[in-house]
């Protein structure tokens, strides 16, 4: 850094490296404390989207099954209107300052009490089952979308801390040190030549004195 | 109030109508792209995409990754996992840690 080297620049570099300093033990805690959190998160993320897609293939072969013994009209006139609505509800949690979708879902059927939206008549009993699979699903991939969000956003929080915690580490604070160094030994070295130019002076007062006697 | 999507090829997301979620059929990449940026500027706060419409599109789910909404979640589509939605965890993995430590 080119920085004047007085005693005021000194005391200035000091404060901002001290403040450095702080602010690197505490981005380096919330590094770590997120890491922790975000390890937690991602094992959970990844053991539920195993399950879920095991269980969306499944529920794609229940499909398969009753696309097979309907036609694809009478399957998609059947699916058409559906009795139920679901509702999101979307509130934020606080992981360490990052803030992360919380869902609540609702579901509101109609007053039919029944989650099929087709009489029996035209249709088959592996629609039925079918639609059940689905409708098991839905807390599971909600679930689902919910730590995987959280997951990406913590990834890049880390990301985004772990950057000024290396540039504190390896760029500011080292920068501040060799400046204040820099400074004292200039400083030391403006003392020791006022010093060296007092004595100086001394000796030839001293010698002219002993003349004029 | 927010809303659920399901977009993807129309096989793989009629069943997802059955259970009240908004489906929106889309083919080619261009219109899921197209898809995607309507529902994301829409109501909805979690889009789910079949796996299969997501890797035509990967660059275009990127875009909302560090955003709170809409969280755009991949599935296994009609033909089967292709490992996008996993892949998607490691690389979030991998963006944090700096190494992939799942298995």
């Amino acid at each position: 850094m080119r920085v004047n080297p007085t005693r005021m620049e000194l005391t200035r570099l000091k404060g901002r490296l001290r403040t450095a300093t702080r602010g690197h033990k505490l981005l380096k805690d919330k590094n770590d404390e997120l890491m922790k959190q975000f390890l937690e998160i991602v094992r959970e993320n990844m053991r539920k989207r195993r399950e879920v897609e095991a269980r969306v293939l499944e529920m794609h072969s229940a499909f398969t099954l009753a696309s097979a013994v309907m036609s694809p009209e009478g399957l998609g006139q059947a699916l058409m209107l559906p009795k139920q609505s679901v509702e999101l509800e979307l509130s934020s949690k606080n992981i360490m300052g990052v803030r992360v979708p919380d869902y609540t879902f609702r579901t509101k059927l109609d007053d039919s009490g029944s989650v099929l939206p087709y009489g029996f008549a035209s249709t088959t009993g592996e629609l039925d089952s079918a639609v059940e699979t689905a409708t098991d699903l839905m807390k599971d991939l909600l679930d689902l979308a919910q730590s995987e969000k959280a997951a990406s956003l913590l990834a890049a929080e880390i990301e985004k801390t772990r950057r000024r915690v290396n540039a504190l580490e390896y760029v500011l604070i080292p920068q501040y040190r060799e400046t204040i160094r820099y400074i004292t030994m200039k400083l030391d070295e403006n003392e020791r030549g006022n010093i060296t130019r007092l004595m100086k002076v001394k000796d030839m007062m001293i010698a002219q004195t002993r003349e004029d006697n | 109030m927010y809303k659920i999507a399901v977009t993807g090829d129309y096989d793989s997301i009629l069943g997802f109508k059955a259970i009240g979620l908004d489906v929106f059929p889309a083919d080619t990449p261009d219109e899921i792209r197209a898809m995607l940026r309507r529902l994301a500027s829409e109501n909805y706060a979690i889009i789910y995409i079949t796996e299969q419409a997501a890797a035509a599109v990967s660059e275009e789910i990127s875009r909302y990754k560090d955003r709170i909404t809409p969280a755009i979640i991949p599935i296994p589509g009609k033909e089967g996992s292709l490992g996008i939605g996993v892949s998607a965890i490691k690389s979030s993995v991998e963006r944090a840690v700096g190494i992939d430590i799942l298995k």
